[in-house]
């Protein structure tokens, strides 16, 4: 925004006056400073690592104070983010600080899918922050802004190189949010084999094109500072909340048998960079980088794949309101030719389901139609069968009627010739 | 040993009811003035072990950078990976797992060890993980079948024991206890060799993280039934110092071990250690960590242990299971017995295969053509 700003006053004539006396507009930055104090501010740290790694240790040592949290066990499914927001203060000034942590990073057999949730996450922040901006009364200054706006990468301490979950994440991450990589743990690694490790693990994000944040260089109060830690990437960082007796101080400290690491010794590890960095310098310079760079590149994203642009095929510009009208009224379009459709098939489905039962009317008709007509066949069969039989009966009876009368005219010539026919058979 | 007691020429031939004294005297004179010799055989024993010369297959597994070729090289203080090649991150996300060996002969003190160190580059490296422990079982399994098939053969003179005796599987210490590649590897394993767990890298830990992560991992190794090498116990009319070294060996497993290539000087001392800003970790130390315990584990007292586990327990279950599934699959095929038995792996007997294959077509041919048949008689009855 305020890069669009400065364009348009350059096309305008600008005078260069000098002022008579104290006019007294020097003191805006201070109005603005005592407007954010009051306000209070707002930061959300993302700590993506292993179970196991030292995040919660690290938050807990970096803020000072005892985030409660307990040990995430190694056996969960998947991967699920746990944000958890608190509230800090420090001389007057009021911070809401959001620590959210990935659970279960790491720890199953198959990783592909790891990096999901956690993409979501910053997208659904990324979403809400969208909605309240394109509503119609918002309330923008009073909106708890939960986007992510650093995302430590917790790098475990192998002393070769990444892991190529490590990769995989970061390469899916970079583009959403701000990235400062890591070194977990760095109290097992040697000062020589640290040199090395981080020389690989820069050359493989950039051989990858992992773009990691780099510390802001063009305002010269903090350049020189920056571009020294710039070299320092990634942090190789030890936590610990225990106090250790060293001397006649007690510090925040890892006691070992063969000696004491101490957290705040630049020596012994990089945590008092890191806390420069993070917090006592960059803070702010990385909200504006969350907002005015990832946000943005994620409602271009959003609003393009609406179908709205910033200029029609004529290259004039559009405001959004026409675009939204021609959006509505296309969207509306789409409905009532989708209900077209719709009718149309229904229509046509059923044209089909009537023409198929007529056909089968048809056929059953048919068949029918046969098998009466077998069946008449038969009957007349029948019919003829049963003439047949009774002409026979019929003849059978004149036969037999003709046959009694004859015997009666000659009862003995036929018992004699009964007899002899039976002898005959006998022999 | 009864045989050995030879029987002495009876010196006095006396009557059969005075023999037994006399016998008595002269058995308790020999023992007291000429002594056999075969107490010399543990001595004939080590002699010729010497000759022979011992072999020991060590198998080390866990994710890459945990410090298994450094632990390697530490325990036998040599430098068994000169080149090696480390892949890049962007290499290794569908990485999978090979199995390399390295061969080296050392010698001490006239006792001369073929030591085979079996490594496995890729395994959980890759960011899906699903079943990278089979190639490591079927490696295993892989040498069984090898010495199986060598045992079983007619030349026995020269076999080559590849067998692994014993798997040292890294933990990493970053984290809260075991994983679930862990535990499914150390599953997958269990039965096939013995493993021994390490806490890799310990000097990210502090004593107290040592032992709550030791707690916690034996804790974990019974719930999920794990079966580990365990230590047999020492015999009890050893010497209560030996008694009692041996307890605390039990009770510190697993070992949380830290290695080193370099060596650096403390306290006037070269020692193998490694040098940060705050102080030195001795690796021999036995308050820095346990690798002396895991060296005198491994090499001085229990190397011989778990070759004979391995041979004994491991092996003998797998010889076992593979005839049982021979017979019963020789069963179902009803293929004749022979003496050899066929191996699934290999085909030493190719001319049988081929007579029974003919065998087989020729059958099913004669089964179609009776179906023919029947089918043309069953026409001509209709």
């Amino acid at each position: 925004m305020a890069a669009t700003d400065v364009d348009i006053f350059s096309n305008e004539e600008k005078r260069n006056l000098s002022l008579g006396g104290h006019v007294g507009f020097d003191s805006l930055p201070d109005q603005l400073v005592s407007k954010s104090v009051t306000q209070g501010f707002c930061f959300n740290i993302l700590c993506v690592g292993e179970t196991g790694i030292g995040k919660s240790t690290l938050m807990n040592t970096l803020f000072n104070t005892m985030f409660e949290n307990e040990e995430a066990s190694h056996y969960q499914n998947g991967v699920y983010l746990r944000p958890r927001t608190y509230d800090l203060q420090e001389s007057n000034v009021h911070l809401k600080l959001t620590i959210v942590d990935t659970v279960g990073f790491g720890d199953q057999i198959n990783k592909e899918d790891s990096y999901k949730p956690i993409v979501d996450y910053i997208d659904t922040q990324f979403e809400n922050y969208l909605q309240e901006e394109l509503k119609i009364k918002r309330s923008l200054f009073n909106y708890h802004d939960t986007r992510i706006h650093i995302c430590l990468y917790f790098i475990a301490p192998t002393g070769h190189s990444l892991k190529s979950l490590d990769l995989v994440t970061m390469k899916k991450l970079d583009s959403k949010v701000n990235i400062i990589p890591i070194i977990a743990k760095a109290d097992t690694i040697s000062k020589s084999e640290l040199h090395k490790f981080k020389i690989k693990i820069m050359s493989e994000l950039v051989s990858n094109g992992v773009q990691i944040y780099q510390f802001p260089t063009d305002d010269e109060a903090v350049t020189e500072i920056n571009a020294s830690m710039n070299a320092h990437l990634p942090f190789a960082v030890v936590g610990s909340v225990e106090e250790v007796k060293v001397g006649n101080k007690t510090v925040r400290a890892r006691q070992y048998p063969w000696g004491v690491v101490q957290v705040e010794n630049e020596s012994h590890c990089d945590f008092v960079k890191l806390r420069e960095m993070l917090i006592r310098v960059n803070m702010e310079d990385l909200r504006e980088q969350t907002h005015a760079r990832h946000y943005e590149l994620y409602r271009r994203c959003k609003l393009e794949e609406m179908g709205f642009k910033d200029t029609d095929p004529d290259s004039q510009p559009f405001s959004l309101q026409e675009t939204y009208e021609a959006k509505r009224k296309e969207f509306l379009g789409d409905l009532q030719r989708k209900e077209e459709e719709m009718r149309q098939m229904f229509v046509n489905k059923v044209k089909e389901t009537e023409a198929e039962l007529k056909e089968k009317e048809r056929e059953l008709h048919d068949k029918f139609e046969q098998l009466k007509r077998m069946h008449q066949e038969e009957k007349r069969k029948v019919e003829e069968k049963r003439r047949d039989l009774e002409e026979e009966m019929n003849a059978f009876n004149r036969r037999k009627v003709a046959a009694e009368t004859l015997s009666l005219s000659q009862p003995l010539k036929k018992d004699k010739d009964k007899k002899k026919n039976s002898a005959a058979e006998v022999i | 040993m009864s045989s050995l007691l030879y029987r002495l020429p009876s010196p006095f031939p006396c009557a059969s009811g005075c023999l037994p004294q006399c016998i008595t005297n002269t058995w308790k004179n020999l023992r007291e003035k000429e002594y056999v010799g075969f107490a010399t055989l543990p001595n004939q024993v080590h002699r010729k072990s010497v000759k022979k010369g011992f072999d020991f297959t060590l198998m080390v597994a866990g994710e890459s950078g945990l410090g298994k070729s450094t632990l390697v090289n530490s325990l036998f203080l040599t430098d068994l990976h000169k080149d090696r090649k480390l892949l890049n991150a962007e290499e290794r996300i569908s990485q999978t797992v090979e199995i390399t060996k390295h061969t080296v002969d050392i010698e001490e003190k006239g006792v001369k060890l073929k030591l085979t160190i079996v490594d496995t580059p890729g395994f959980g490296d890759a960011v899906n993980n699903t079943e990278c422990w089979r190639p490591i079982t079927d490696y295993i399994d892989q040498q069984f079948e090898q010495y199986f098939r060598d045992e079983s053969g007619l030349n026995r003179k020269n076999i080559q024991d590849n067998r692994v005796h014993c798997c040292l599987y890294f933990i990493p210490p970053f984290g809260h206890g075991l994983r679930p590649v862990d535990i499914e590897f150390m599953k997958a394993l269990q039965d096939k060799v013995n493993v021994v767990p390490l806490i890799s890298k310990a000097d990210c830990l502090m004593p107290s993280e040592i032992k709550k992560l030791k707690e916690r991992l034996r804790e974990e190794i019974d719930k999920y039934g794990i079966k580990i090498y365990q230590f047999p116990d020492c015999d009890s009319d050893e010497d209560e110092e030996f008694k009692q070294q041996d307890r605390e060996l039990k009770e510190s497993t697993p070992f949380a071990v830290i290695g080193s290539n370099t060596v650096v000087e403390a306290r006037g001392q070269r020692v193998r250690g490694r040098l940060y800003p705050w102080g030195i970790v001795e690796v021999e130390n036995q308050s820095h960590c346990d690798f002396v315990k895991l060296r005198t584990m491994l090499i001085r007292t229990h190397m011989h242990d778990l070759k004979d586990i391995t041979c004994d327990c491991h092996y003998e279950n797998y010889r076992a299971q593979c005839i049982q599934t021979m017979t019963s699959k020789m069963n179902a095929d009803k293929r004749v017995e022979s003496p050899i038995p066929i191996l699934p792996l290999s085909t030493p007997d190719v001319e049988t295969e081929k007579l029974i294959k003919m065998k087989d077509e020729e059958l099913r041919r004669m089964q179609q053509m009776l179906q023919k048949m029947q089918q043309q008689m069953h026409e001509q009855d209709l």
